[in-house]
């Protein structure tokens, strides 16, 4: 059975102190993530202006683990909607309505459809800002140029094997024309 | 793909004018990052003036009563639930520009979505407005929200189509809003790396919420963009749906039907990509974004809004019959009275409107020509509020002859018709201006690579 894992539920860490590179194409950068992670550097990230697919698996990041969150809010969701409307008309403030049911459960399909939409829905994306870790003003960006064109591979110091000059000879060797530390 | 298949299969590029990936930032960052024109000023002080004449219509209905409207005892609606409905209606197609055909990977759409659903939410927000106004006492429409109260407890019906109408539009407005935002989240992003002034970055830095491109964050944000379009394509259903039951579930001849919710959403798509046409028309000759709102772009909406009009046509049709077929009088005089009857004239401009109007796209160069989509669009719009229009009007003939009576709109209810554009356009004008009306990072991504990156 297709069970949640923690890794897919992976979070944007802060930047701090690393080299980064900038590249230019999304195949350069796609090539660098699938050496860096078969180098054994770890905690490190790629900065693109646009979703660049494939760049997932280079990175050895697993499917994202947010459908499992809709999937149980849209259940909370669904079980308080429905839940609000039978006790209201059944036991807090019946009112008899040409002698149908108190329980007259057909009535009650809108909102709870609604209600399970609004909460798995609002809960998805509330679960994007706590793992991609928004909002935080005044971050530091790395390049200006990352969110219209360049691609940026990110090596903080907090990786395995992370020594300054081997990654910033790493990044070079990966083709980066564009190379900086972080301090 | 070779040029060959490319022609054979009838693929145009989504970007046209050989852009490479920064000119697209820049072209479509150019209305935000330069001082507006002199045109985007005196349509922003008209918009504006409309809208704060409209504000003071409103302050005068809340003090005076809604006696000063044209609303009598059959016709107990009037013009607020026409122009609901009708404003509802504009709004679901930005949902299904972004949603629906976002599931069904039509790349077409990362030219149109971002400006769609922003006219969506705005749409909403207008619509909302007139249902707050129209209850009269709208310092009461906290009333509409079930929660423990001092009044008794008094809880509200939830039997009540009018209570479905509050959640389902209350969802679709934080819904749209919660994807449309996730989607300029990125883009702002870009307005605040490029940014001049420190201001200005700080402005954008605070509406990106920081946002920095992290591609751990990128994998989540394109999940939840998927996730929120599959709930949001049932959603946008539903909602029209349950506008429609409004009328569905009364008893009122003309009303109680069936038919209502597929041929309210079929209208609400109709109405909607018609709105698109006419705003994106105005918006790619204005900001000079004809390279990414290709004619592509605009042929593919005449395409849907002649296929939902022929859906408006059959419905209209289907309720004709079946009133005749079903043997019922009332009904069926409900409809010799719709067509022939003292409003004849709106159902004479709704019918053609919209039923004949549309046919024009079945011609290639028609649905090619800016003039002529234009033009369309417009009479779209103005046939579909006489859709709405007609269909409140039923109530002024109902099952007692003796309570019949005439709806004559006063000028306070032309006056607030016209201050829900007021309303809506001061809201787009203002979004073109200091939002992206183009989602940058989408139409990236569907951009030809010269380095065959697979997207």
């Amino acid at each position: 059975m297709y069970t949640p894992k923690k890794e897919q539920f992976h979070t944007f860490e802060e930047t701090e102190h690393g080299v980064f590179g900038l590249f230019d194409t999304p195949a350069q950068i796609i090539d660098a993530a699938q050496k860096t992670k078969d180098k054994g550097y770890t905690n490190f990230d790629c900065f693109t202006p646009y979703p660049v697919h494939g760049l997932d698996d280079a990175m050895g990041l697993p499917r994202s683990g947010l459908p499992w969150v809709t999937f149980f809010m849209g259940i909370f969701g669904c079980t308080v909607g429905f839940g609000m409307q039978y006790l209201t008309h059944k036991y807090d403030w019946p009112i008899n309505i040409s002698g149908k049911s108190f329980n007259a459960w057909f009535a009650y399909i809108p909102i709870t459809f609604e209600f399970t939409v609004f909460m798995a829905g609002l809960s998805t994306a509330a679960a994007l800002f706590f793992l991609a870790k928004l909002p935080k003003t005044g971050r530091k960006v790395l390049h200006p140029d990352i969110t219209t064109d360049k691609f940026a591979l990110w090596i903080p110091s907090n990786s395995a094997n992370y020594s300054e000059g081997s990654v910033t000879d790493f990044i070079k060797g990966l083709g980066s024309k564009h190379v900086e530390t972080v301090k | 793909m070779p040029n060959a298949i490319k022609e054979a299969l009838d693929i145009q590029p989504l970007v046209t004018g050989g852009k490479s990936v920064r000119d697209v930032t820049e072209d479509i960052l150019k209305p935000v990052e330069a001082f507006p024109t002199s045109l985007w000023w005196k349509a922003f002080i008209l918009a504006l003036t409309i809208t704060v004449i409209d504000l003071a219509i409103i302050g005068y209905l809340v003090y005076e009563g809604l006696y000063i409207l044209g609303i009598n005892n059959p016709v107990g609606w009037g013009f607020f639930i026409v122009n609901f409905v009708f404003w509802i209606g504009i709004g679901h197609a930005g949902t299904l520009i972004s949603a629906v055909l976002y599931l069904f990977r039509q790349e077409w759409r990362t030219g149109i979505n971002r400006a769609a659903e922003a006219m969506t939410i705005f749409a909403v927000l207008t619509a909302a407005s007139t249902l707050i106004i129209h209850i009269g006492r709208p310092w009461m429409g906290f009333w509409l929200f079930p929660y423990p109260n001092e009044r008794g407890p008094l809880w509200v019906n939830f039997r009540s189509p009018l209570i479905w109408d509050t959640f389902a539009v209350s969802t679709y407005l934080s819904i749209s809003l919660v994807f449309w935002y996730i989607g300029l989240i990125p883009d702002i992003a870009a307005v605040r790396d490029r940014a001049t002034t420190p201001l200005r970055r700080k402005v954008y830095d605070i509406l990106s919420f920081g946002w920095v491109g992290s591609n751990k964050a990128w994998s989540h944000l394109e999940t939840v963009a998927m996730i929120l379009a599959a709930l949001s394509t049932p959603l946008v259903l539903s909602v029209h749906t349950i506008v429609s039951f409004d009328f569905a579930v009364s008893i009122v001849p003309g009303w109680h039907t069936t038919i209502f919710p597929p041929y309210f959403v079929a209208g609400a798509i109709f109405s909607g990509f018609a709105m698109v046409v006419t705003l994106m028309v105005i918006a790619r000759e204005v900001f000079q974004l004809k390279d990414y709102i290709t004619m592509k772009h605009l042929e593919n909406m005449n395409k849907v809004i002649m296929v939902t009009g022929l859906i408006v046509g059959l419905a209209y049709s289907t309720e004709f019959f079946m009133a005749w077929y079903s043997g019922n009088e009332y009904e069926g005089f409900t409809f010799v009275n719709r067509a022939f009857g003292p409003y004849g004239w709106a159902y004479f401009i709704m019918f053609s409107c919209n039923v004949f109007a549309p046919q024009v796209f079945w011609s290639k160069k028609l649905r090619n020509s800016i003039p002529v989509m234009f033009i369309v669009s417009i009479i779209v719009n103005i046939g579909m509020w006489f859709e709405r229009f007609v269909i409140v009007m039923t109530l002024h003939a109902d099952f007692l002859p003796s309570s019949w009576d005439k709806y004559i709109p006063t000028v306070y209810d032309f006056m607030m018709l016209l201050g829900t554009f007021g309303i809506f356009f001061t809201m787009f004008l203002l979004f073109c201006r200091l939002l992206p009306v183009i989602a940058i990072a989408e139409v990236k991504t569907v951009m030809p690579h010269k380095d065959g990156g697979h997207h």
